[in-house]
């Protein structure tokens, strides 16, 4: 009976948090955290896939998140012609060829027989292929990024509506995700959780230097909205006339209007992608995985095609927070690649995972809104407390002042608290699997 | 004379930095490399280990600092080292007994263990930037070179020059005495024979009446020394940033695992091939190559195959290799 009625009684707390900080501080901030929570909890349900259906350990999350993010910019912003004709063609062209030596020299290991001579052979085709692509690339790039760098210096995308980006995003997670797995999973588990880690340092470094992709440090601005702007709101008559209607002024119901949009075009993506995972779980398929999760070697003994099917899910849930990759850089219409920081974008996502309830899909969702509550809230709660913490001493002293700076840094300590106290506990997370 | 003035400009700008890069990497990956022998789990908070043990040299440094004591041409925080890490010991100890024990009790699964040490490393993270902040902090002080270039050029009449800093030698000559003990210490003596035992066969090592905890223990107090050294070395060589030692995690977990997870003379030989590759490949040679080449081969560009901002990809790079090929590492794995 308590077992039933625990996720309506979670989501029903959630839901109250969210009215409590839109009656006491704005609707505007909570709708603000309700979308991010909406995100969060997109991503908790792709690791959720992974790690309590499949029990596979991913702490690349961060990595499949920017990449996300980069489809976005790749599909919403508009081309930039001069730069195209100054060297899209030969970077692109640079590419190919470092792609197809890669794959010449997996064929050649796979045709040519085991000997010096394969060694060598690799290392022709690997080397020479690196410098080809380094000799086209090179000047291209540089010419490239030459072109008006304060504001483009860079390829820009195809000028798409952004929202197609959404599925292209979890298409490019799921080919970085591709890869990993073909060469991590099947081994022990700990070295999957390592080269995924390894993986998504390697994409936010690609996304810092090369400029003549995503702009690196200085960011992409401006990608395009798949809702009106709030100032072209503010003009509408027809728009004010309703917001007044409803006792609203027009910044007010602008600025609304926009996160509720939002609001409900996250809201479908992650229903759609809840009703899929839920029905993934109860199929043959979901009983397979999580058979496979709790006794591989029985697993394998029925015929079952474990290595395969781990790649399956782990491509599957890594696309799935690159889907939510890009509708956070949607959100945020902006690209800032020194902003993915692996405690926010993997171990949140982490905690979110096992204090919602790892293999229950609906877990999983409640953690992402709660935990993401309660990392937004633990700051502002933090300053507070440790302004009254602090009231005993004098102003200006060392002490204070150290530790009221110090206080931004108590929300990592609290989520590792929570998350340490949660595996203790309640290791199967507030709404366990069934 | 082209020749020597080649091997110099190799030296210094090579092989000296990747010495002392692999020494504090090899120091690291033999922290993680024990935890995983003994203990069975790969550790991920230990990139913040070793950020609160140097933390704590730290601050112990700038207190001595401020009494006015210093070791002359030495780094003031070798003093301050064996305090760090009966610090940091003492945090391991409690960690290992307020979470870890835990788990061993119940014999949780190995990946419980690893999401376990990601909680401990939010708190660590969290705990070194509440009292130390996320910014950079200096804390060297004493002679900064044992050869200057300028020393070596007047003493050798080369055109290149070599410089050694004083953090170099140091890191070199720490990390050949913590290892001899090291070994001295898991080769020789009976405590370090029965870590030795239990991590081969828990069971047999339990028969014969090892006690774990002891072993258990013993496994913290060695790794935190590990990683208080590691770490002090790597901000007095660098400089102290919480952040990056987070990012050294994978360079030290591909050092461990590509000289064999659990092998403590593989770990050593990782972090060589980890640093070595990582400066070959970020070098530019441009330097070199004038001198050992031809005048008419000289190269024109800067003959830099990747820039430094892409070292983590190396790591990556030889991470993956030795994963598609040898999973076991070069020297075959799980074996203290």
């Amino acid at each position: 009976m308590i077992d039933r009625l625990r996720a309506p009684i979670f989501f029903a707390l959630v839901a109250g948090a969210l009215l409590w900080t839109g009656l006491n501080q704005s609707w505007n901030t909570a709708l603000v955290i309700f979308n991010m929570g909406l995100i969060s909890a997109v991503m908790s349900l792709g690791v959720n896939l992974q790690w309590g259906i499949a029990g596979l350990l991913n702490v690349g999350i961060m990595g499949f998140v920017a990449l996300g993010g980069l489809a976005a910019v790749l599909i919403a912003m508009p081309p930039v012609k001069e730069a195209w004709n100054a060297g899209g063609g030969a970077i692109l062209l640079g590419l190919a060829i470092g792609a197809a030596s890669i794959a010449i020299a997996a064929t050649a290991y796979r045709r040519m027989h085991k000997g010096l001579l394969r060694g060598l052979a690799l290392v022709v085709i690997l080397v020479g292929g690196f410098y080809l692509t380094r000799i086209i690339a090179t000047p291209a790039i540089k010419a490239v990024e030459a072109i008006n760098p304060a504001s483009t210096g860079y390829l820009g995308g195809l000028g798409w509506p952004v929202l197609i980006a959404w599925p292209v995003g979890g298409l490019m997670a799921a080919g970085a995700a591709w890869v990993i797995g073909k060469t991590a999973l099947g081994l022990r588990s700990d070295y999957l959780a390592i080269a995924t880690l390894g993986i998504s340092e390697i994409i936010i470094a690609v996304l810092k230097n090369e400029d003549w992709l995503s702009r690196g440090v200085k960011n992409v601005i401006g990608i395009p909205r798949p809702l009106p702007y709030e100032v072209d709101l503010q003009k509408d008559a027809g728009f004010i006339e309703q917001a007044a209607s409803l006792g609203l002024d027009p910044v007010t119901a602008s600025t609304l209007y926009v996160k509720l949009g939002y609001g409900i075009l996250f809201a479908v993506v992650l229903l759609i992608l809840l009703w899929l995972a839920q029905n993934a779980l109860n199929s043959p398929w979901g009983r397979m995985m999580r058979a496979i999760r709790d006794n591989e070697v029985a697993a394998r003994a029925m015929g079952k095609n474990v290595t395969a099917r781990h790649l399956q899910i782990f491509v599957l849930g890594s696309a799935i927070c690159g889907i939510a990759g890009a509708m956070m850089t949607t959100l945020d219409a902006q690209l800032t690649p020194s902003s993915y920081q692996p405690l926010r974008y993997t171990f949140l996502i982490w905690v979110m995972v096992i204090v919602g309830g790892s293999g229950n899909n609906l877990g999983a969702v409640l953690g992402g809104f709660l935990v993401w509550f309660l990392w937004v809230q633990v700051e502002p709660f933090g300053q507070f407390l440790m302004g009254v913490i602090t009231s005993p001493l004098s102003d200006g002293s060392f002490l204070k002042e150290h530790l009221q700076a110090g206080a931004a840094h108590m929300r990592l300590l609290t989520m590792g608290l929570f998350l340490l106290l949660m595996l203790r506990f309640n290791p199967k997370g507030l709404i366990p699997e069934k | 004379m082209d020749t020597l003035n080649a091997l110099v400009a190799f030296s210094n700008f090579v092989a000296i930095p990747a010495v002392a890069y692999g020494s504090q990497l090899a120091l690291g990956a033999l922290g993680v490399t024990l935890v995983y022998g003994v203990l069975r789990f790969s550790n991920f908070a230990h990139g913040d280990t070793m950020a609160f043990g140097a933390m704590i040299v730290v601050l112990l440094t700038w207190l001595l600092q401020s009494w006015g004591v210093s070791l002359g041409p030495l780094p003031t925080a070798l003093l301050a080292l064996p305090v760090g890490i009966i610090v940091t010991a003492g945090l391991l100890v409690a960690t290992d007994q307020l979470v870890y024990r835990f788990y061993r009790k119940h014999k949780s699964p190995p990946v419980i263990f690893l999401i376990v040490s990601l909680g401990v490393m939010f708190i660590m993270n969290g705990l070194v930037r509440f009292v130390i902040g996320p910014g950079d902090q200096r804390f060297f002080d004493g002679q900064r070179f044992i050869v200057s270039v300028r020393e070596f050029k007047a003493m050798t009449g080369l055109r290149e020059g070599l410089a050694i800093k004083t953090t170099q030698g140091l890191t070199v000559v720490t990390a050949v005495i913590v290892v001899a003990v090291l070994f001295w210490f898991l080769n020789k003596t009976r405590t370090g024979k029965s870590m030795r035992a239990y991590s081969d066969n828990e069971d047999l090592a339990l028969l014969s009446g090892i006690n774990p905890e002891r072993v258990v223990l013993v496994t913290w107090l060695i790794v935190a020394a590990l990683a208080t050294v590691a770490g002090a070395l790597y901000g007095l060589d660098k400089s102290f940033k919480p952040f990056v030692y987070f990012q050294l995690l994978l360079p030290v977990f591909a050092s461990a695992i590509v000289g064999g997870l659990g092998n403590p003379v593989g770990a050593i030989a990782g972090g060589f091939v980890i640093a070595f590759s990582e400066v070959t490949v970020t070098y530019a040679w441009k330097k070199v190559l004038v001198y050992a080449l031809p005048d008419q081969w000289e190269p024109s560009g800067l003959m830099q195959l990747l820039t430094t901002d892409y070292k983590f990809a190396v790591s990556f790079v030889i991470l993956v290799i030795v994963l598609l090929f040898r999973p076991t590492g070069l020297f075959r794995g799980k074996a203290l």
